[in-house]
């Protein structure tokens, strides 16, 4: 499981890239991207998703629907 | 006046040489015995004034002669502000947060060499946003360390609210950095929670009360911190009408009582288009009076900053002026070297000047004082720096205000406008709306203005002149002043020399 960022809503302000415990947050050209892989939702690390927890914008750093 | 006209800003003006402004030194001469003296205000200390006299943000003397760029490199925050959004992005908005774009520390580093090398009046480089230059601190850092490298003799300014700051405080302390503005809206977290919806704190998102107490705490600390380590702190204030207005009083207290050498009240801006919390839900700001009043009432705690822009978090060049269209990222060029030739002679050329206008200003004093007047008048002067009369009516996009009275002439405040004049004409809606933003003021002095729009100023009650065009801002109110008031004492009226 992982969460992915909104593209539409991101004001890519970069916090969540630096709160990422695992480094799963990148840039990709103008975007920020979340790396399904390297994401653990936070999970044994901290209390909340540390992206979600940090996006200035509601809604922007959600769970992604898992894969069918 | 009879000394030679002396304007700072032909000086200044494109193409800058060098050469033209040291001959431009000679001709001025030493007309009066001032040469070389100091313009330091004779109650401050004289470590604070060397920190603060080439700041355009932290004294008011300096902002005349002084500029100052912002560079956003630094996007990430970690609290939320109902006057904030981030999402918001503008070319034409003047407001703090609001830049056109953000900047890598390298590109950083290559703008503020650009600006060095044509804007010689540039002696500070701020990081205010968007988002917390202490919290985003990798980014703070590498842009102020490549920066230094290069212009060693460039102040280093840095705002945050407060709440990172204390995980930092020493390397901004080893990083020479003189001056730092902490935003403080209140010490009251039941106020706060009405201002802050969340903060995000050692991995953890809070909110409500609890979190505008740990905001509240950590603030208070920073402002110890500092202090401590004798860094200069501006406080930051936004004032919310019906939140907070009234406790910045207590606001001004408790950061005085922690060392913050400047408060700094702004007002609130808040428009539905904006797109930030209190824009949408209908808090207004408050006027231009109302913001008057609160800082009149605040004198007489930590030491009123009146003279600010509120300047985007991306604006280059002295604080009345935004030149930052002219540096965007395509147009700098892709190798730049410093030449700190034009910083070095504009400094001697306004260590000249400011002497001369700081012993004029303390003439201006004595001849009020002498008057014995009560009454006070308020007074809106257009001005394109260098303390003088230079700018027309027409031209100006902001008057700055001052209140001549019985102790003298001080300075209260600018009122934006949009100008009135754009490319030679008269538009009557605009001149309404410059009539607004001078309610209160009953007279307008600037380098020029038509027969047209001063009679409407009258029509309204507002009485304006060229008459004093170039002269010193303090002189020709204080002329003013005494045509207004003096008492005669003889069969002559007072008069005062500039
Ligand atoms: S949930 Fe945690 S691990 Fe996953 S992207 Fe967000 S911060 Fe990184
Ligand atoms: S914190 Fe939110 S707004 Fe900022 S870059 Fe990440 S997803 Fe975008
Ligand atoms: S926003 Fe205010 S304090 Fe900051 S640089 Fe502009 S005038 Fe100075």
């Amino acid at each position: 499981m992982a969460l992915k960022i909104i593209a539409s809503q991101c004001t890519v302000c970069g916090a969540c890239e630096f709160e990422c415990p695992n480094g799963a947050i990148r840039m990709k050209g103008d975007i920020y991207i979340v790396d399904p892989k390297k994401c653990t939702e936070c999970d044994g690390q901290f209390d909340e998703p540390q992206c979600a927890a940090v996006c200035p914008v509601p809604n922007t750093c959600v769970k992604a629907a898992p894969a069918a | 006046m009879s000394s030679p006209v002396f304007s700072l800003e032909a000086l200044v003006s494109a193409p800058i040489s060098v050469d033209a402004m040291r001959a431009k030194l000679q001709e001025g001469g030493c007309s009066s015995t001032s040469c070389g003296s100091s313009a330091k205000p004779d109650e401050m200390p004289e470590d604070v004034w060397d920190k603060i006299k080439d700041h355009p943000c932290y004294s008011e003397e300096a902002h005349h002669y002084f500029a100052r760029m912002h560079v956003a490199v630094a996007p990430a925050c970690n609290i939320q502000c109902n006057y904030c959004n981030r999402k918001y992005d503008c070319a034409n908005e003047s407001r703090p947060g609001v830049v056109s774009e953000k900047l890598t520390p390298d590109q950083a580093l290559r703008k503020v060499v650009t600006v060095a090398n044509e804007v010689p009046q540039l002696s500070v480089l701020g990081i205010a946003g968007p988002g917390d230059s202490c919290y985003d601190w990798k980014k703070t850092k590498a842009t102020f360390d490549a920066v230094s490298r290069e212009i060693p003799d460039i102040k280093l300014c840095l705002s945050t609210n407060g709440l990172a700051l204390p995980d930092h405080v020493d390397e901004i302390a080893e990083m020479n950095v003189d001056h730092v503005t902490v935003t403080i809206n209140m010490v009251d977290p039941e106020i706060g929670a009405k201002i802050y919806p969340w903060i995000f704190h050692q991995h953890k998102r809070y909110t409500g009360v609890e979190a505008a107490r740990i905001l509240h705490e950590r603030q208070m600390l920073s402002l110890e911190m500092l202090r401590d380590r004798g860094i200069l702190v501006k406080v930051n204030s936004v004032m919310i009408p019906g939140i907070n207005d009234e406790h910045l009083l207590d606001v001004n207290a408790w950061v005085k009582e922690r060392g913050a050498f400047l408060h700094n009240v702004m007002p609130l801006i808040s428009a539905p288009e904006h797109g930030t919390h209190f824009g949408l839900t209908g808090q207004r700001g408050p006027t231009a009076m109302e913001l008057k009043a609160l800082q009149d009432k605040l004198e007489g705690g930590a030491k009123l900053m009146r003279h600010c822009r509120q300047c985007r978090a991306d604006a280059v060049g002295l604080l009345g002026e935004d030149r930052g269209q002219e540096f965007t990222l395509d147009q700098l060029p892709a190798q730049i070297r410093y030449d700190p030739s034009k910083r070095a002679a504009y400094r001697e050329v306004v260590a000249h000047e400011r002497g001369d206008h700081q012993v004029n200003k303390q003439a201006v004093v004595a001849q009020l004082r002498a008057l014995g007047a009560e009454q006070t008048l308020l007074v809106a002067v257009a001005t394109k720096g260098g303390g003088r009369i230079n700018e027309h009516f027409g031209h100006a996009k902001e008057f700055q205000v001052y209140e001549a009275g019985p102790g003298g002439v001080t300075f209260v405040g600018h009122r934006k406008v949009d100008s009135y004049c754009l490319g030679g004409f008269g538009e009557d809606a605009t001149l309404d709306g410059v009539i607004a933003a001078l309610e209160g003021v009953e007279v307008v002095l600037c380098a020029k203005i038509g027969d047209c729009p001063k009679e409407s100023l009258e029509a309204a009650g507002i009485r304006a002149t060229d008459r004093y065009a170039l002269d010193y801002i303090e002189a020709a109110i204080g002329a003013v002043y005494a045509e207004q008031f003096g008492r005669r004492v003889t069969d002559a009226p007072l008069m005062l020399s500039a």
